[in-house]
Parts: C-alpha cells; sequence; structure tokens
C-alpha cells in the first residue's frame, strides 16, 4: 500500500501521466499516474491519503525543484498532467465529498490585459498545492468575479495585470468584490504590480512569484 | 519563399548604420544610410484611458515627444523615431490613436521648421485580434479599427508603419511552455506565415496608397515571449534561441509582401532580415531593460540602423521625465557608433567587434546574433524549398553554432540546458520538407479547437 503511493508520488513528480507515455525516458512502460491510482483506489487507500500522502507532496517537490531552477517549465508541466491524470479518477470523490481540496482559487487577468502565461503559472502551481482551480481566462472583469464567487463562496481570488493601463482595472475589481463578498482575499501579481500598489487598492496580498503565493494560501488553509 | 539568396554574404558588410536598402524618410532621415539614428519608445505611467483621462492621455504624449525633441534638438541629434505602440483602447477606438498621432506629428514638424531636426513616426497598432478565441485572424472584425488606424494613422503623420501581429500565437503559447519545437515550426512557419501574407497585403497596399513606408512586424508575441521566459528560467535559453532563428521565415513576410524597413525594434531576428533583404533595421538591447531584461545587450547594436529601447512609462526620473532620460542614452550609443562610422571601416568595424566579443559566449541567444553566425545561419534560412523547410535548416544550423561554441569551451552551459540540445535535434530532423506532409504530421498532435485551419487560408 504504501509502496503504491510512494510509486504515484514518484509518477507525478517525473510526469508520467500513464503507463504509455513516453516521458520521462527513465520511467519508460512502468505504470504512470493513470494506472497508480486506479490500483491505489482499488487497493483500498483512501482518497484524501492518496491526495494528501501522493499528489500534493509530488507538487510541493516539483514546485521546490522548479523555485532552485533545477527543472524548467515543460517538466512543470508534465508533472501537473500526471498529476491531472490522477485527479480524474478522484473526481467522483470529490463529488460525493469523500475529499476536499484545501479551497477554490479563482484566478483571471483583468479587463482589457490579455498577457496569461504568468497567470497560467501561478494557477498551475496554486492547484499543485491542492486547490480546486476556477480559472476565468483573460479579459475578465468584475461581474466575471463576483458571479464565479457566487457559484463558489469563500473562495480565494487571484488577479493578473502586465500592462500599467491594465492594473488601474485591479482597484475597480476589488472594490466591486468587497460590495459583494467582503470576506474575500484577493491576491494580486504581474510585473508592474507592486505590494504598495496592493495595499492602495485594498488587495490582500501581492505575490511576486507562485511561489510565494502559495505559501500564503497554505497560511490561509491550516 | 522569394529570397533565394543572401544581399550581404559577408559578415563584414554587415554594419551598423549601413544597409544595402537604406530608407528616406519625409523629414530628411535615410535610415540605414551611414548613421545610426536613436528611436524612443514610450508608453503611458499607470492610469487607465477613458472619457475623463483622454486629456491627461494627449498631453502625455505631447509632453513626450517635445520633452524627447527639445533634449535631442540640445544633444545636436541628426534624428530621432518616435515610436508610437499604441495602447489597446487607442486601435480599438482609432480616433484616439489617429489624435496621438497628430499630436506627436505637430511636435515633430515644429522642430523641423524651427530646427531643422528631423524626426519620424513609427505606428504600431495592436493586433487585436488576438481578443477572439480561436482567432478569427480573416474574419474578425476587430481588422477594421487596425486598418482604419493605420490609414488614418498614416494619414495624420505616421510614416513607419508596423505592427507585432499574432497570427499563429494560439498555437506557440502552448508550445512555448511545452519547448514543442515542431508546434513553434507550425505556429510560425505555417500559420504564421499564412497571416502575415493576409496581413502585410493589406499593410503595404494602404502604404503605397498614401507614400508611406511599410516598415515590417516583430515575432514579439513568440520570440521575445521565449526570450523573457528563459531569462526567467522557465524554458531553456538553447529553445528561445531556436525559435528567434524559426520566426524569422514568418517576418520575413513582410518584406516578401513589399515592406522596406526599418525593421520594428523588439524583432531580435533583425539582423537576419537585414543579411537577407538588406533592408535597414531596429534594434533593442541594454536600452530596453526599463521594460524587460535580455541576455544580449551590446551585440544587439552590431548591426542596428535604428538603436531603441523598449516601452518606458513617462514617469519622473531625477535627471527628468523617463522617456528623456531614455533619449539621452539612446543617443549617446548612436553618437558612438556614427563616430566609429565616421572614422573609416577599421574603427567601425572594431567598435562592432567588441560589441559582438563583450556579449557572444555569455548566452546561446546572444551567440547566434554575430555577424558571422547571422550570415551562416540565413544562408540556411533560404536554401530550402517551403518556409518549413527554411525554418527547420536555420534552427539546426543555430544548433550547430550552439555545439561547436560548447565543443570549443567558449561557452558554458548547465546540463539542465544541453540534455536539449539532442532533444531538440531530433524533432527538428522529424519535420518532412514538404509543407503539406508536416501539416498532415501535426494536425493530429494539435488542439484543434484551438485555432481554425480556414482563417489561416488553409
Ligand atoms: C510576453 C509578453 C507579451 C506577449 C504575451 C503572451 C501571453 N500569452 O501572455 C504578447 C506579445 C502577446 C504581448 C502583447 C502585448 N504586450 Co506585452 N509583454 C510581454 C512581456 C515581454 C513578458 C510578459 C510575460 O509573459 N512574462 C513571463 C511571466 C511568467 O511573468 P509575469 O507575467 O510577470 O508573471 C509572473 C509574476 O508577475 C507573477 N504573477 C503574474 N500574475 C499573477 C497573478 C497572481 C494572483 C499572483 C499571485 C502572481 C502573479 O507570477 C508569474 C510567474 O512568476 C512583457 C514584459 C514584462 N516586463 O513583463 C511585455 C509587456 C508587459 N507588454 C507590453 C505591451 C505594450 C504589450 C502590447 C500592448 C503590445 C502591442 N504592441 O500590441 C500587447 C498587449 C496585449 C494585451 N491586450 O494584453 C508592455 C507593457 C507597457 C505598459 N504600458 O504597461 C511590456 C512591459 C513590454 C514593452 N513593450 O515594453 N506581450
Amino acid at each position: 500500500m504504501e509502496d503504491l503511493l510512494v510509486k504515484l508520488l514518484e509518477a507525478v513528480e517525473f510526469g508520467k501521466v500513464d503507463k504509455k507515455s513516453p516521458y520521462p525516458p527513465q520511467l519508460r512502460d512502468m505504470d504512470g499516474a493513470h494506472e497508480l491510482t486506479i490500483s491505489a483506489i482499488e487497493a483500498g487507500i483512501k482518497p484524501q491519503i492518496i491526495l494528501e500522502e501522493a499528489l500534493i507532496p509530488a507538487m510541493s517537490k516539483v514546485g521546490k525543484k522548479f523555485a532552485e531552477c533545477k527543472i524548467f517549465v515543460p517538466q512543470m508541466l508534465m508533472s501537473a498532467r500526471a498529476m491531472g491524470a490522477s485527479m480524474f479518477q478522484l473526481k467522483p470523490f470529490f463529488a460525493s465529498g469523500a475529499i476536499k481540496t484545501k479551497g477554490t482559487f479563482i484566478i483571471g487577468t483583468v479587463k482589457g490585459d490579455l498577457h496569461d502565461i504568468g497567470k497560467n503559472l501561478v494557477s498551475m502551481m496554486v492547484e499543485g498545492g491542492g486547490w480546486s482551480i476556477v480559472d476565468l481566462g483573460v479579459d475578465v472583469g468584475s461581474d466575471k468575479f463576483v458571479e464565479a464567487l457566487k457559484n463558489n463562496p469563500g473562495a480565494v481570488v487571484g488577479l493578473s495585470a502586465l500592462l500599467t493601463t491594465t492594473m488601474v482595472n485591479m482597484g475597480e475589481i476589488v472594490s466591486t468584490i468587497r460590495v459583494h463578498a467582503p470576506e474575500t482575499k484577493i491576491l494580486i501579481g504581474g510585473a508592474p504590480v507592486t505590494a504598495e500598489f496592493c495595499q492602495n487598492i485594498g488587495a490582500d496580498f501581492y505575490a511576486p512569484d507562485p511561489q510565494k503565493a502559495v505559501e500564503y494560501m497554505n497560511l490561509l488553509a491550516s | 519563399m522569394k529570397y533565394k539568396i543572401l544581399v550581404i554574404n559577408d559578415p563584414k558588410e554587415l554594419m551598423f548604420g549601413i544597409a544595402p536598402n537604406p530608407v528616406k524618410t519625409r523629414r530628411g532621415l535615410e535610415i540605414g544610410g551611414g548613421q545610426v539614428y536613436a528611436e524612443l519608445n514610450f508608453t503611458l505611467p499607470v492610469m487607465s484611458i477613458n472619457n475623463s483621462t483622454l486629456a491627461q492621455v494627449y498631453t502625455h504624449y505631447r509632453e513626450i515627444a517635445e520633452g524627447a525633441l527639445e533634449h535631442a534638438l540640445h544633444m545636436n541629434s541628426k534624428g530621432i523615431v518616435l515610436e508610437f505602440e499604441t495602447l489597446l483602447e487607442m486601435t480599438k477606438t482609432p480616433s484616439i490613436g489617429v489624435e496621438i498621432v497628430k499630436i506627436m506629428n505637430g511636435v515633430c514638424e515644429n522642430y523641423y521648421q524651427k530646427h531643422g531636426l528631423s524626426s519620424e513616426i513609427r505606428l504600431t497598432p495592436n493586433d487585436l485580434r488576438e481578443f477572439e478565441r480561436p482567432a478569427r485572424q480573416r474574419s474578425s472584425q476587430h481588422l477594421e479599427p487596425m486598418m482604419e488606424l493605420f490609414e488614418q494613422g498614416m494619414i495624420a503623420g505616421g510614416d513607419l508603419l508596423s505592427i507585432e501581429s499574432t497570427g499563429g500565437k494560439e498555437v506557440s503559447d502552448e508550445a512555448l511552455m511545452m519547448c514543442d519545437v515542431k508546434g513553434m515550426v507550425f505556429a510560425l512557419a505555417v500559420l504564421g506565415v499564412r497571416d502575415m501574407h493576409f496581413l502585410w497585403e493589406k499593410i503595404v497596399g494602404l502604404a503605397n496608397k498614401h507614400g508611406k513606408i511599410a516598415a515590417g512586424d516583430s515575432a514579439c508575441g513568440f520570440a521575445n515571449t521565449a526570450m523573457v521566459l528563459a531569462e526567467k528560467k522557465y524554458i531553456p535559453k538553447i529553445f528561445a534561441t531556436i525559435v528567434r532563428v524559426i520566426s524569422v521565415v514568418r517576418s520575413i513576410v513582410a518584406m516578401e509582401e513589399g515592406a522596406i524597413g526599418p525593421d520594428k525594434d523588439c524583432g531580435y531576428e533583425g539582423p537576419f532580415l537585414k543579411a537577407i533583404t538588406g533592408i535597414p533595421i531596429s534594434m533593442e538591447g541594454k536600452t530596453a531593460a526599463c521594460a524587460h531584461l535580455s541576455p544580449l545587450g551590446n551585440i544587439a547594436s552590431a548591426c542596428a540602423d535604428l538603436w531603441s529601447n523598449e516601452s518606458v512609462q513617462n514617469i519622473k526620473l531625477l535627471s527628468g521625465m523617463a522617456p528623456t532620460a531614455y533619449l539621452e542614452q539612446l543617443e549617446y550609443d548612436a553618437r558612438l557608433m556614427n563616430a566609429a562610422l565616421h572614422a573609416g571601416k577599421v574603427h567601425s568595424h572594431i567598435l562592432q567587434q567588441l560589441l559582438v566579443a563583450s556579449d557572444i559566449y555569455t548566452d546561446p541567444q546572444a551567440l547566434i546574433l554575430s555577424p558571422e553566425n547571422v550570415i551562416r545561419i540565413s544562408g540556411e534560412l533560404v536554401k530550402g524549398d517551403s518556409y518549413v523547410a527554411n525554418a527547420k535548416n536555420g534552427a539546426l544550423a543555430a544548433l550547430d553554432i550552439i555545439e561547436e561554441a560548447l565543443l570549443s569551451g567558449k561557452m558554458k552551459l548547465p546540463e539542465l540546458e544541453t540534455g536539449y540540445l539532442p532533444i531538440l535535434r531530433d524533432d527538428l530532423n522529424s519535420i518532412p520538407d514538404n509543407e503539406s506532409e508536416f501539416i498532415a504530421m501535426m494536425l493530429p498532435l494539435l488542439d484543434e479547437t484551438k485555432f481554425t485551419l480556414a482563417e489561416y487560408g488553409l
């Protein structure tokens, strides 16, 4: 049983999606996250344990390696895909309430702005940290954030902006959210954004990179 | 591809300030005609653009232009280009963009009439088609305001026309993150090339109608995105280097359609375009650090005809406003290059060698920009029968050059990087030269919900 979890952790850490996946070369022809998750469920391991003792630690190792510049994004993406394959098998247990994530994270690039690379990285890392993600995409106005919050009460919100002329839209979104769901924790980020700006517009936290965002969100969840 | 041979074959002839086909402008600049000019790029500080702020927006641009030209005059400048890279609202509502061109053109004209200072405006509208996914490159309603800004903007005094067009970006965004070189070739050499033909035929048509200059397009959304990601250590530098080379076959389509340069500053594929077509180019390097970091600060100027920065916000520094401060830096760099040109070939070559030597082996993206390597890679970029084959051959030549530099011990890269060399080579070698075969090979591998083939004429 333990062995299965160790193998699953390794499969996710190194991005082995399923048995037929050629990547990574060192795990060729071995079971991937897909098969190992099925085996783990069949072996009676609790889904919550699968999540907490294999998937999240694997992604946290990946996040650490990434932060230390020991791997590139493609490796991280492969791990995210492997985790996705595992989560797909765990889906019914989320629906039945047998497992819970740390919470929901609603993220989007603000109105007028299409830069999404940074946002996508943040969303991937937060998901790896054990959160459910609602990605609203790019060019997102306050109405969509408010609607997503209605559907996901208590969710944490992340706003991304890369242009000096769109970061100001963050202020409007924060104020609108404060009207509808005042308790919402709001994180902001993007190249022109600063901690000072964050304070000025009444958001809760500025993170310069995904790692800092995950650390902050883990504090929220604990 | 129309170009089969290089206009510049000898690395020694690939020199800053000198292009085989210089471009003369209305107020007397001769870009590539024997001297380097500064091209200043600027943007708004943190603010919204809406009806209540428009007056402020216009004031910013007027002050930027006046500040820059006044200082250029003071520095005895031989001429400058102001690049007006619009912000979205200015293309979405073309009248805003046109008004800003008018204001800045008025300033330029004033300095020309009163002081004989030559300056021109490069007008760079946004590619709004990016707002739709899957993109509707040909049928999008966004084309209308884009083209209107081009046309009305040139009538208002925007003489050099550019854009950072985004055809193929819906495929490249993911390919970049996955280091998928085949995906990048598909995005740039198949989709990008087609969209460039479509778009530049229109831009060149408008430019010819109004006697303006169709300048060129930058693969910013592809190759500079790669460079910035590599700078953040998100993807390998080697991959970003290869993407740059592949982007040449896409950007050169503007010239095939009749663009004559100066190619746009953020297109670091410019040196290849200059070697292949003889057009003058604009480049940015250390002076772009206000907007993004880069590993090619000096070498980028080795064959630049316009020397540029990147969007710098109109904020106050201790010396003055930031765009004015950047103009000064650009102008000093241009002066140095011009002094070398005036002193003769020996001197300009020494300066060029120093610019090259100070960067070349620090990063593979710098390595491929040395004049020798530009010519070598350019030769490979024109020898095939299809854009796909040319992209592949150019990229393989770049890999050769990187491997030679590693083998000789002149360049060092960590294993995390070098591990990608064989992977990229195998991937490139798996690409068939024939475009139809390549498309047939790629379609099953791509998520076809993300792009619409018909919008690329396929
Ligand atoms: C790549 C890029 C593009 C690509 C975007 C591709 C894509 N799919 O996103 C393309 C080419 C399409 C593009 C287009 C434009 N761009 Co652009 N772009 C950039 C560039 C070079 C890098 C951005 C990037 O992806 N960085 C890499 C990622 C990983 O970093 P990041 O986004 O900062 O995200 C990290 C952190 O900030 C943080 N983070 C980000 N979001 C969030 C959110 C949360 C909640 C948290 C916690 C953290 C967080 O974590 C991320 C990971 O570490 C920047 C330069 C810069 N200094 O940022 C210019 C830049 C932002 N762009 C600029 C401009 C002008 C434009 C255009 C208007 C250009 C044009 N002529 O059309 C268009 C606008 C399009 C639009 N409507 O948004 C200017 C902005 C000027 C200004 N006034 O602000 C810049 C500064 C460059 C320049 N020209 O000087 N751009």
